[in-house]
């Protein structure tokens, strides 16, 4: 028997850090590999530099900082970041891209503010925006095709020149409408294509709303957050539709084009720079999805959940602090009722 | 809240529900109560209750029988403590006890003779033929204390002030896993449950008696049932509500009961309710009626530790060592003993510690069935702590806050409204010791306070001190001013005129209200004297004088006006700190 007094409960707890992130990065599989189906083999190419960069980005941060390795390399959360920001990055961009933004990430977004857990703002799109102010013109590099293994490599490990990029890059949906609304076309003329048509993003939103779903079903996520971003999201595209539809694209598009549905469950849910409240959570979602919406109608931007994330970040510490729930005991309690 | 939800049971009561909570595995024995064999030693901590510790009335060599006070009450919250057996007392010293803490306090040591005589005890016939207040003394000395784990001593919850009762709540919900022992009293001593119900009623003035139980406890919610109807006790119900934890705690049971919610920081009684645990019923009935103190209760010793978990009924004062011995043993070696259940209970030190009036288990647990004992991980703020906390917390924004030593934001965050019941803890993917934190804040911000409370006493102390003897050194000067100023009134020399003149300035600098007429007439003289001395007693009486007075000195004699007002000036200088600008 030992000497100590240990502290309750004394049951084994079942849940882990690393068990959550596990369960993150499964959910991420439909929506993947619907990617790597539209896109080509450049997705994964992405995600697996990506999920090395961070890796050894967060050993070597510990080591810098005199933490433990073993619990922190144990924990998922730099492979979860990593994935993320590869979903991110243009199938045809080049691999050195996918290391600055893990690099940028890990090291910007995470371990400057103290590591796991002190973070204000989401890492995964700390690093995403540091590529998308740095390297706008690599940060394009989309396809509407999927590309072949051969000029996916090509592309991103050099060797394929300018004139032979352009062939094959071409602007993704949501750019494609931004460019042809700039230059007065009308909803229907710009868009490329329907959401759901062969090579849609529809199906990419389909599979990453379906990942979704099951974190809901499997508790790892709350339903706040995903919900309120997506009703943001649709409500602004619904009221500008109906008074402009010729100028505005419908909703179904918005909630189904670019990275709305991964960022409704994936990357505004990240519980550490997220609010933690339950309405502090809806109010945080919400912002998010109006945010989406007003950069890629006026922004500078063809997608803005990247921005509108670590916005609403800032505004956590407010909504957690004015938003807290009704305790027991306050408030309208300690009335007979007999 | 206030989510009605109804469930099987006869009358089909309302229920309302209580948030978070957890459904735990509950691995509770359904074991009848057996006896087990005197101990040799037993060991009685003064203080087996909250409040302050029993003072001892024996000595070392003295012989006590069964049921005889060998500690007393030791003020208004305190209870005796009472041998369990017959036999002498071998010591009176520190030892080791069963405290979270893990410190030692000090005990009395009883060597059992093995006659277990019993002390003569006094019965009542007829306890509505007692004064509320006897009632109440005959609970006290009978060491009653609640026997669902927290062991507050019973009498004052027989008091209900100028509250009005309306309803009693007996809390046979035992939420928590592996704890059998109420299920067991339930099932074996409905009668005296029910009976010990009247007499609370009776006490507190109660119209109605609501026992809560949970649905897994068929056989004491059968028992109680059959008491009732046999006492025609239509003023008892039994209330089945859903096994979940923390059902059992205080807050959550009225609540799922009675929808009410006690207010923060308040008490049951201001809601109209009083709560008592149901074997502490069936105690309060006994010492009542027999006059049997509080010398034994029933402990459940279980868990994957222990050989053949058992609910025994145990003398106080037995070391845990005895009782798991009479439960088989231990299965394993270096298994965790735990007092308490798993959620709320605490690790002993050792297994010598004895069985306290608190103890409803012991729970052996082995290596396999613990967490872990590693690092925890920093909060990722998942928030699967404010699912579950039953009083409506956030977890991680007091955890965020009291790791910080910001214990005033964990009071904006209402860390005072948190029970301890641990469900965050258990489901903090994290594996952080968080009821640990709360409660560490809890008792620094106590410290605080007391150290405030210290701290304002001694400042009025030193502030009433300085003030004590600012006055006395105001009058010294005073005193001391008004004299020199009538020594020179004395010391009237060529020029009386003058003098008197100046006299009557000094007088008039003090009372200004005075008439000081300057004359040549030798009687002013005195006056003025009689006027200076009119001056002393009103400086030596706080008057501050004022060279402006001097100022008010007639015009037409330039000298005689130059000469009071530096002489006021002067004294104006002598009993007052601040600078005289006009002098």
């Amino acid at each position: 028997m030992s000497g100590v007094t240990l502290s309750s409960p004394h049951l084994p707890v079942q849940p882990s850090v690393g068990g959550v992130m596990r369960g993150v990065l499964l959910a991420l599989i439909p929506g993947t590999a619907a990617m790597v189906w539209l896109l080509g083999i450049g997705v994964l190419i992405n995600i697996a530099v990506c999920v090395a960069a961070c890796l050894v980005t967060e050993a070597a941060c510990l080591r810098l900082r005199d933490r433990p390795l073993s619990p922190f390399m144990r924990d998922w959360t730099a492979i979860l970041t990593g994935a993320l920001i590869g979903l991110a990055l243009p199938p045809l961009a080049p691999w050195w891209i996918a290391v600055i933004g893990g690099v940028s990430g890990i090291v910007l977004g995470k371990h400057l503010y103290g590591g796991l857990g002190f973070n204000p703002f989401n890492p995964a799109m700390v690093g995403y925006v540091v590529l998308l102010i740095s390297f706008p013109t690599e940060l394009t590099l989309w396809t509407v095709e999927r590309a072949d293994v051969a000029t996916t490599l090509a592309a991103q490990f050099g060797g394929l020149g300018a004139s032979a990029l352009d062939a094959v890059t071409a602007a993704s949906p949501l750019d494609g409408l931004r460019t042809g609304l700039s230059q007065n076309l009308t909803v229907d003329e710009a868009r490329i294509a329907s959401v759901f048509a062969s090579g849609g993003w529809g199906w990419v939103n389909l599979g990453f709303l379906l990942g979704g779903l099951w974190m809901i079903w499997r508790k790892l996520i709350t339903w706040q957050i995903p919900v309120a971003m997506l009703a943001g999201l649709g409500i602004m595209a619904l009221v500008f539709w109906l008074i402009d539809g010729d100028r505005h694209a419908d909703p179904l598009f918005h909630l189904m084009s670019g990275a709305a549905m991964l960022g409704a469950f994936f990357i505004a849910t990240d519980p550490v720079s997220g609010a933690t409240t339950p309405r502090g959570k809806l109010v945080f979602g919400f912002g998010i999805g109006v945010l989406v919406y007003l950069i890629r109608q006026w922004g500078g931007y063809p997608d803005g959940v990247a921005f509108g994330v670590l916005l609403m970040n800032m505004t956590v510490p407010l909504l957690d602090t004015h938003l807290q729930p009704r305790v027991y005991g306050q408030g309208k309690a300690g009335r007979p009722d007999r | 809240m206030g989510r009605p939800q109804t469930i099987g049971s006869q009358a089909k009561p309302q229920l309302w529900d209580f948030p978070g909570g957890l459904h735990l595995p509950e691995h509770k024995i359904d074991a009848p109560i057996r006896s087990m064999p005197l101990p040799k030693t037993l060991v009685f901590p003064l203080a087996q209750h909250i409040g302050a510790p029993a003072k001892p009335v024996v000595e070392v060599g003295d012989k006590v029988l069964r049921g005889q006070v060998i500690a007393e009450a030791d003020g208004y919250v305190s209870t005796p403590v009472h041998a369990s057996t017959s036999g002498k007392v071998i010591a009176i010293e520190e030892r080791p006890v069963a405290h979270p803490s893990g410190l030692s306090a000090r005990c009395i040591v009883l060597a059992s003779d093995g006659r277990d005589k019993a002390a003569p005890g006094r019965t009542v016939e007829d306890f509505k033929a007692l004064e509320l207040v006897e009632l109440r003394n005959i609970v006290r000395d009978a060491g009653v204390v609640g026997l669902g784990g927290a062991a507050f001593p019973s009498f004052i919850k027989l008091n209900p002030g100028s509250a009005r009762i309306d309803t009693l709540v007996l809390n046979g919900a035992e939420c928590e896993p592996y704890i059998a022992c109420d299920q067991a009293v339930m099932a074996e001593e409905p009668a005296d449950i029910v009976r010990g119900a009247q007499l609370i009623m009776h006490a507190v003035g109660a119209r109605q008696t609501i026992i809560g139980i949970e649905d897994n406890k068929p056989r004491g919610i059968a028992a109680l049932r059959k008491a009732i109807g046999e006492q025609q006790a239509s003023n008892v119900r039994v209330v089945v509500v859903p096994s979940r934890y923390p059902q059992g705690g205080e807050k959550q049971l009225i609540q799922t009961l009675t929808g009410r919610e006690i207010p923060s920081e308040g008490l049951p009684l201001d809601i109209g309710i009083v709560c008592h645990n149901v074997a502490t019923a069936s105690a309060v009935w006994r010492a009542v009626v027999y006059g049997e103190p509080l010398t034994e209760r029933v402990i459940t010793v279980t868990g994957p530790g222990i050989k053949t978990p058992s609910n025994l009924r145990v003398r106080l004062g037995t070391p845990v060592e005895d009782l798991v011995a009479a439960a088989g043993g231990l299965a394993e070696q270096g298994a965790r003993l735990v007092m308490g259940g798993p959620m709320m209970g605490f690790a002993l030190p050792n297994a010598r510690v004895p069985a306290v009036k608190a103890t409803n288990c012991i729970l052996a647990l082995r290596q396999a069935d613990v967490r872990p004992e590693e690092p925890a991980m920093p909060c990722i703020r998942c928030g699967a702590c404010a699912e579950v906390c039953p009083a409506g917390l956030l977890p991680q924004q007091l955890y965020w806050h009291a790791r910080a030593g910001e214990f005033d934001k964990t009071q904006n965050y209402n860390l005072f409204d948190c029970i301890e019941c641990g469900c965050c803890a258990q489901v903090c993917p994290s594996h952080i010791p968080l009821v640990q934190h709360y409660r560490f804040a809890k008792t620094e911000i106590w410290a605080e306070e007391r150290e405030k409370r210290k701290a304002d006493a001694a400042r009025e102390r030193h502030e009433f001190r300085n003030a004590r003897l600012e006055r006395i050194d105001a009058e010294k000067k005073a005193a001391r001013a008004a004299k020199k100023a009538a020594l020179q009134a004395k010391k009237a020399g060529g020029d009386p005129v003058g003098d008197a003149i100046a006299k009557a300035k000094a007088a008039k600098q003090a009372a200004p209200e005075s008439d000081s007429k300057a004359t040549d007439d030798p009687i002013a003289a005195a006056k003025a004297k009689a006027q200076a001395r009119k001056a002393q007693k009103a400086q030596a009486e706080g008057a501050v004088p004022s060279a402006a007075a001097a100022q008010e000195a007639p015009k037409d004699d330039p000298v005689a006006a130059a000469l009071a007002k530096a002489k006021a000036a002067k004294a104006a200088k002598q009993s007052d700190d601040k600078p005289d600008s006009d002098a």
